[in-house]
């Protein structure tokens, strides 16, 4: 693993071979592995190792990127040549501020006047684990073999991954900014296949401790043999109860819209509505990179530090992200009396971009009454419980319509119970009419799918969830 | 090259693979977008490196690394027979590969001017003069803009004698006009959306495209949406461009004849296939006139899945994949043939770049024009009522390929033959085979396009892959049409 250290020579090299205003140098890479299983046999089993160099310049308010996995004198040179033949064929952009120093994106320079100052790097926990970074080959097939067991337990049929990962993430400037990432990761998924079901578990972790593949693998295999023989009931409205999974993977949809530069460019659905009662009243939603259940690095692409920033506020959407720029052109901007809070967040991509910013360690907020999903199960008189959404896209941008398929363990509820399994349903909803109709949620938790980023997201019991049509399993 | 791949199968010989083949992959890349008058982003990558895929105790390892000194080389390859002889504590049977003849071959893209030769001045006027274009039309509220430039140059060895030194060139441009006015937001893209149009091709291609020439038109469509009727809903018939009819394909035809899918190896992510093995020459896809192809050759055209020979060393070649509407080829290799009864592979494994581990990919998919002459304007005139979509806005599929809902940026009512009013908001649903039964009408060669789709993604961890899906404009009868807006 490339360290720190390392990084900060080859930091020093770049800056001595550019003739650039200023110079920002991003490293990123690492170690990964995956075991892939299927037909309950390992058939594709991978490991790689490769770190990057991206070097950013700047001539008189012109940037450009180049970026490189080799290392060498030669390729140092390429990777900054590049970088400033692209940079100085620019327009100067009026909008490109001045690189940060550590004491900017620590949050020390700047108007702090929202009482939201960068997340300390002490109050974040370590998400580097030495016992991640060392799973073997062999210990990811051991793991398979369990899951293999519990399918052929069931006469089912396993599929699914297990990998983990060590990487790192560091950013380092010609204005003395220097910071460093480490962070390994854990995943498990699977899907249990029977006849005409399946059943699916996904968790991941910085630390590998917190996974449990057994259950994972057991809840599978209730799913895939409690859904077989699945009855087709009609499309329409119904209760839902999403389980986590498919909460983060629908409403992950609309993070990107929680942007300043999604406001300028009149592309977010929040365009106009910063201020406004969008959602339900229990809908709490922040971005916070310190979260215990949360992974990442804690600076944006420019090195500022992540700030804490509420979102929604008992459904009133209170904030956008912002990056340093893009905070700067609002400020000027006819949008800013309906843009919420001006201020650079820490949530900044690499530049240059086209997008901007986005949230990316996404809380929801607990409700006042959590209850399990067997609670809510127990609550609901008749209703459909999902496991999981695939497939989700955005069908209309401005009330947020997405379309999608549920998967995986798809179940009808009558008078409290789970009463069969049923054909899986498309959908059509506004996330807008989705988050005004939320009954009932869980406690929080650490999910991940397919469709979005890992976020900290709640079971939710809803009603009028829009099935349009059956498909034909 | 050939001497470092040679470290590597010295290495996974002597630790007891039983095959091994190593892949070394230069790849560089330029991206450059605009955004309302400004350079959005520009910049140049490249990456470099080498892996190893091996067969040990019956059972696949790979392994892959940044690095290609010596050293490393023959770790990694030590390293993939490891990861094999772990991959074979679970295991049912050992990997039979389908047998293949060992070539010594070089090939590249055929291409008139390279791409990374045409400066980046020349290029970004380019940009800004479209987006000076769209953002002269009163209500766009946002304009991008992109360029992409791809060169792969790829060294194959194989521990049964391969030696294939291959260089890719393609090359993607398109943009977009938004308009946002009121609580709507409409958009038109051009030649195509989510990134226009891609093909192996060098910098020929932006200059047959004819962007700035266009743009002012695709603005004034997305202002004009704004005054357009909602598209009608109930069971109509559609005429589809052949850009979305292109993703049509790639969803609908594309996907469910990848064979590892069928047999179930992409079941815990991409999901699996309605198409199961007893289908093959059994299952009518589609109407009499539905004739597709998985076609990688050169004489099929520039698309995104042409090339000479895949990751595994095997000729690009063309599958009859629909047959006069009988089902009648999935997408294979080397390890899968012998599921469907055959001793080749399929040629079409591919992998996103060194640090991947091949997998069955599309190559072209390509839905074959009409053979009596048809255009477009005289399929519109011969159909009574009916709605023409053009430009995908949005699209999903169930994870076995049934059911599938499309939007796209603009539709046409059509009346007695005549494009009676533009409709907003068009979408479309059905069931795949449903819906190829009720194709009744191709056009020509003449409206024939090779479309690019460059962001394919599947496996775990995922890879992202460039694909060619030729069509022309088509009719299917009696689909449903409008249900994504219905009660949401």
């Amino acid at each position: 693993m490339l360290t720190k250290d390392q990084a900060g020579d080859i930091f020093n090299r770049i800056r001595k071979l550019s003739t650039a205003d200023e110079v920002e140098v991003l490293f990123s890479g690492g170690a990964f592995a995956l075991t892939r299983f299927a037909n309950n046999t390992i058939h594709q089993n991978v490991a790689e190792e490769n770190h990057v160099v991206s070097v950013r310049t700047v001539f008189g308010g012109r940037t450009a990127r180049a970026t490189s996995n080799k290392f060498d004198d030669e390729s140092l040179s390429w990777v900054v040549a590049a970088s400033e033949s692209l940079a100085k064929v620019q327009h100067p952009d009026p909008d490109l501020l001045p690189m940060p120093d550590s004491r900017e994106a620590a949050g020390a320079v700047g108007q702090d006047q929202f009482g939201e100052a960068p997340v300390p790097a002490n109050t974040i926990p370590s998400r580097h684990f030495a016992a991640t970074a060392g799973i073997t080959p062999e210990l990811r097939a051991d793991c398979v073999s369990k899951i293999v067991g519990v399918a052929e337990k069931h006469k089912l049929t396993a599929a699914g991954i297990f990998s983990s990962a060590e990487s790192i993430e560091g950013i380092f400037n010609s204005r003395g900014l220097s910071d460093w990432h480490t962070q390994t990761l854990a995943e498990i998924s699977i899907t249990m296949l029977g006849a005409d079901s399946s059943g699916w578990q996904k968790a991941n972790s910085p630390d590998a401790a917190n996974l449990d593949p057994l259950t994972l693998g057991e809840t599978s295999a209730q799913k895939a043999r409690e859904s077989s023989h699945p009855q087709e009931i009609p499309a329409g409205k119904y209760t839902v109860i999403l389980e986590p999974a498919a909460v983060l993977d629908i409403v992950g949809f609309m993070f990107w819209d929680y942007s300043g530069m999604g406001i300028l460019d009149q592309r977010s659905f929040l365009t106009g509505r910063i201020g406004s009662k969008l959602f339900g009243e229990n809908i709490t939603i922040r971005d916070d990179v310190a979260h215990p259940l949360q992974s990442g690095s804690p600076f944006d692409g420019e090195g500022m530090r992540r700030r804490r920033v509420p979102l929604v506020e008992n459904g009133v959407v209170k904030r956008v992200v912002y990056a340093r720029a893009t905070a700067e052109r609002m400020r000027r901007s006819e949008f800013r009396d309906k843009a919420g809070p001006i201020q650079a967040t820490g949530h900044g991509f690499a530049l240059p971009n086209e997008m901007g910013e986005m949230p990316l360690n996404i809380v929801f907020a607990g409700p006042q009454n959590p209850q399990t999903v067997e609670q809510i199960i127990a609550s609901t008189e008749r209703g459909v419980l999902v496991t999981r959404l695939w497939y989700i896209r955005e069908v209309e941008p401005f009330e947020k319509i997405l379309t999608g398929m549920t998967r995986d363990g798809t179940f009808l509820i009558e008078d409290g119970r789970v009463q069969c399994g049923i054909r899986n349903f498309r959908f059509n909803e506004s996330l807008i009419h989705m988050l005004s109709n939320v009954e009932a949620m869980s406690e929080p938790v650490r999910a991940c799918g397919e469709e979005s980023f890992d976020m900290v997201v709640p079971a939710m019991k809803i009603r009028e969830f829009n099935f349009t049509e059956a498909t034909k399993f | 090259m050939k001497h470092v791949a040679n470290w590597a199968l010295d290495i996974a010989a002597l630790r007891g693979a039983s095959y091994a083949d190593v892949r070394i992959v230069a790849q560089s890349s330029r991206a450059l977008t605009t955004k309302n008058g400004k350079v959005g982003s520009a910049s140049d990558a490249e990456s470099v490196g080498m892996s190893v895929r091996v067969i040990a105790d019956g059972a696949w390892g790979f392994a892959a690394s940044d690095d290609l000194s010596r050293a490393a080389v023959e770790a990694t390859a030590g390293r993939a027979v490891e990861i094999a002889r772990a991959s074979a504590r679970v295991k049912q049977h050992d990997v039979q590969l389908a047998p293949e003849k060992a070539v010594t071959a070089e090939w590249t893209t055929p291409h008139k001017i390279d791409p990374f030769t045409v400066s980046v001045e020349q290029n970004i006027d380019l940009l800004l003069k479209v987006d000076s274009e769209l953002r002269a039309v009163a209500g766009i509220t946002l304009a991008e803009t992109n360029l992409n430039f791809n060169r792969d140059e790829q060294w194959f060895v194989s521990s049964e004698g391969a030696n294939i030194h291959q260089t890719k060139y393609s090359t993607g441009a398109g943009y977009a006009a938004y308009a946002f006015a009121g609580n709507e937001i409409q958009k038109r893209s051009y030649p195509n959306s989510y990134g226009g149009q891609w093909q192996n091709k060098g910098y020929e291609l932006i200059e047959e495209l004819r962007l700035a020439e266009n743009a002012r038109r695709i603005a004034e469509e997305a202002v004009a949406l704004h005054h357009a009727d909602q598209c009608p809903e109930g069971a109509l018939d559609i005429i589809l461009d052949s850009s979305q009819l292109g993703l049509q394909i790639h969803e609908s035809v594309g996907h469910p004849i990848e064979l590892d899918r069928v047999l179930g190896m992409e079941a815990n992510f991409a999901g699996t296939s309605f198409l199961t093995l007893d289908k093959l020459r059994t299952l009518r896809y589609g109407s009499e006139l539905v004739n597709v192809v998985a076609d990688a050759r050169q004489e099929h055209g520039p698309g995104l899945g042409t090339f000479a020979f895949d990751d595994e060393g095997v000729p690009g070649q063309c599958t009859p994949i629909i047959t006069n509407g009988l089902f009648t080829g999935y997408l294979s290799s080397r390890e899968t043939a012998h599921t469907i009864g055959e001793n080749r592979s399929g040629g079409t494994l591919r992998a996103e770049g060194w640090n991947r581990l091949p997998m069955i990919r599309m190559t072209n998919i390509s839905l074959l024009p009409g053979h009596e002459p048809l255009s477009l304007e005289e399929l519109i005139a011969a159909t009574d009522h009916g709605v023409f979509m053009q430009t995908n806005r949005s699209w999903s599929i169930d994870d076995k390929r049934y059911n599938f809902q499309f939007g796209c940026e603009i539709g046409w009512e059509i009346k007695r033959g005549k494009r009676a009013r533009m409709v907003k908001n068009p979408s479309y649903s059905g069931i795949t085979t449903e819906f190829w039964n009720s194709l009744d009408a191709i056009c020509s060669r003449d409206e024939w396009t090779l479309w690019g789709t460059p962001n394919c993604g599947k496996g775990q961890p995922q890879q992202v892959m460039g694909t060619g899906h030729g069509a022309a404009p088509s009719r299917f009868r009696d689909i449903k049409v409008g249900s994504a807006y219905r009660g949401s």
